[in-house]
């Protein structure tokens, strides 16, 4: 249990937890072919449309550089930034909240709603609230959420979890889509075929009752500008417009990093937002409203702005850059190892590379299993490339296995298998004197290796590298004594 | 302590290291120079990729085209400050209605209109987006919603070739709503299909000498 000392940065709770090691998650989640052959052809697809629209400017780097600047100046005014969008936002009429973790936020959402009178809400797709578990939490209140993004919808009629932040229903194909709409939405045309445009369709008729009846709406944000107490929110399907605009009471719900210095930075992230994540030139619709207006959409404005952890990832210097993410998701879809395990290994409702840094610096490297989520990476840097923000999500894995070998270390009073293994490798790459010892060895190796020349079976938790590869057998000699018996013989 | 003060004193204390970040580098391009044939040759090539109807016509002929484009709508919904003139060759079966200050249409009047015409504030060629910012020719946000086709008026004198072109003639705290192409989703293999649950069909008209 970690101890949690008022004012200073807390961890989050919620959906950022693996439940299992990775390794384990992932050998299950391998054995779903289907799932593999889903996400290898939607992540394709996706790959080949971004490189189009990203390689069509030739600012491309130059807008990086300027979102990486502004998130990071961002970052370090951040108390100063949420005071100036506070008071901007209310001077606009809007009603502002605070939230230190998942569940003061659910309280507060769940008292919003009940004082409007309504047991219905309206979502737009949100990962805070996905993050804090909102729905779950407003069930057990008695109020119903539909959510009514086309994939959230998916996810939500499946009984399912999110494995995607942009298309949290990636991992299912048209089919399998075409099967969850027949089975729960009692009005579907029983002929309803698998054509994207025609599933699509179906969840127009589903939602359209519900968009134009809705009291309530609750949303995320994409931004929110400090200058002017600006949000916005970027969307595809018309869902968004609809829940933003339509009802009369509006909760927003969004994490504190999120808040950019000025409106002008809007320029940079709405050219890099769009060709990162959908790989289109633009979204379809975005929606920018700033407090209520007295004609135009809700008259009742809220936004709970959300700690729930990001403090605490905010306090580690070297990893805190992970907080610029702006959700676009290409890092998982460049990503070799979200490729084949999918986004349910990763436990959180932040998965892929992101995500492997973003949980366990929101709730502590300790907590649960989220030590091994650095892990389930090679390190490829393909995530690091593909980042409109320039996040090293490489460098920030690398430094939280440090703290993960350290923190495991604090509990281990005897040193484990690793450590011995640390030690002798430095001992022995510490001086050539010392390997050439070692290499004496070699034939060793080769009695080891029997007829057939191969290694098949290492002790303690080598035994993990021969899992699935056997080792050949090492030569007679070294390079070392080889080179050595060369010279002498001249 | 409230939720509020020890949420700004934990980022206190995660920036108890001072982390100073760099000047922000804005080498991005911000300006263009391109001919007006060239930007409606952009945009229109933009907004063909994205499925929208679109016309370049000149100012004389919007009554004909909106009238033409329309044909099928059994009523029209318009925000009060629209020019009058172009509705003017509507034929006589579709109604007309306006949506005022003080005469404001329901959501479900709005669902039972099958167009909307509107104006727009600016548009943006190189990502095929129109911006439109609730002035009196463009209306409530519901109004462009709600109704399953748009007919949107953009005036060649409105479109520029980059985002931060854009954005200098714009009052970022109006509800402004950012229209590329009509509503899509990338939702299912991620591969766009069109028409969700915003209008299924975007036509838009370029009108020179506007």
């Amino acid at each position: 249990m970690t101890q949690v000392f008022l004012g200073m940065p807390a961890p989050g709770h919620g959906n950022l937890f693996e439940e299992e090691p990775f390794p384990q998650a992932a050998h299950r989640e391998l054995g779903n072919t289907q799932m593999r052959k889903n996400l290898r052809h939607a992540t394709h697809t996706i790959r080949d449309k971004r490189l189009k629209v990203v390689g069509e400017l030739p600012d491309w780097e130059q807008l990086r550089d300027a979102g990486a600047a502004i998130k990071n100046n961002a970052m370090a005014n951040l108390e100063e930034l949420l005071l100036q969008f506070e008071k901007n936002f209310i001077a606009r009429g809007g009603i502002v909240h605070w939230a230190r973790d998942a569940s003061e936020a659910n309280k507060i959402v769940t008292q919003l709603v009940k004082d409007t009178g309504s047991t219905e809400v309206v979502k737009v797709k949100s990962m805070a609230t996905q993050e804090i578990g909102l729905n779950e939490h407003l069930e057990t209140e008695g109020i119903s959420a539909f959510e009514t993004d086309l994939a959230e919808l998916i996810v939500q009629l499946g009984h399912d979890k999110p494995s995607h932040i942009l298309v949290p229903a990636i991992h299912k194909n048209r089919t399998q889509v075409r099967d969850i709409f027949l089975q729960e939405m009692p009005e579907v045309d029983p002929n309803l075929t698998d054509d994207p445009s025609k599933l699509a369709d179906a969840a127009r008729t589903h939602l359209r009752k519900k968009f134009l009846a809705a009291k309530v709406a609750i949303s995320g944000a994409n931004f929110a500008l400090a200058d002017t107490g600006t949000l916005g929110v970027v969307e595809s399907e018309g869902n968004g417009r609809m829940c933003l605009t339509l009802p009369e009471t509006l909760i927003t719900v969004m994490g504190i990093e999120k808040v950019l210095p000025q409106w002008e930075d809007l320029e940079v992230f709405m050219q890099l937002l769009p060709r990162s994540s959908t790989g289109e030139r633009m979204n379809p619709y975005t929606s920018l409203w700033t407090g209520a207006s007295a004609d135009d959409g809700p008259r009742n404005v809220h936004i709970v702005l959300l700690d729930n952890g990001r403090t605490r990832a905010l306090s580690d210097r070297f990893g805190r850059t992970a907080l610029n993410c702006i959700r676009c998701s290409a890092c998982m879809n460049v990503c070799p190892v979200y490729e084949r395990t999918g986004g349910h290994a990763y436990g959180s409702t932040y998965p892929g590379p992101i995500g492997a840094i973003l949980s366990p610096l929101m709730t502590g490297i300790e907590a649960e299993d989220n030590g091994s989520l650095p892990y389930a990476s090679s390190l490829c840097g393909a995530c690091y490339d593909a980042c409109p923000v320039k996040i090293n999500i490489p460098e920030i894995l690398v430094h939280l296995r440090g703290e993960d070998v350290d923190t495991k270390r604090e509990t281990h009073k005897i040193p484990t298998q690793m450590d011995l293994l640390m030690k002798g490798g430095s001992w022995a790459l510490g001086k050539g004197k010392n390997i050439g010892l070692l290499e004496k060895a070699l034939p060793l190796g080769r009695l080891m290796a029997g007829k057939d020349k191969k290694i098949k079976k290492l002790p303690g938790i080598a035994a993990g590298w021969t899992q699935s590869r056997d080792i050949p057998a090492p030569p007679n000699k070294s390079f070392r004594d080889w080179w050595s018996d060369q010279k002498e013989s001249k | 302590m409230s939720a509020k003060e020890e949420i700004l004193s934990r980022i206190r204390s995660a920036l108890s290291d001072a982390p100073v970040a760099e000047e922000t580098p804005r080498e991005y391009r911000t300006s263009s120079q391109m001919p007006e044939e060239e930007l409606i040759e952009l945009l229109v090539d933009r907004l063909i990729d994205y499925k929208a109807g679109v016309e370049v016509i000149n100012s004389a002929q919007i009554p004909e085209f909106v009238a033409a484009k329309l044909k099928d709508a059994n009523s029209v919904v318009y925000p009060h400050g629209l020019e009058q003139r172009w509705l003017s060759e509507l034929p006589t079966g579709i109604t007309q209605i306006p949506d005022a200050p003080g005469a404001r249409l329901s959501v479900a009047q709005l669902d039972a209109t099958s167009a909307v015409v509107t104006s727009s504030q600016v548009s943006i060629a190189e990502s095929g987006t129109i911006i439109l910012d609730g002035e009196p020719n463009q209306g409530r946000r519901a109004i462009s919603l709600v109704p399953d086709h748009h007919l949107c008026i953009v005036p060649v004198s409105s479109i520029v070739r980059l985002l931060p072109e854009a954005m200098v003639r714009l009052t970022i705290t109006r509800p402004l709503t950012w229209i590329s192409g009509p509503s899509a989703t990338s939702d299912i293999e991620l591969e766009r299909v069109e028409g969700v649950h915003g209008p299924r069909t975007l036509d838009v008209l370029l009108v020179r000498g506007l």
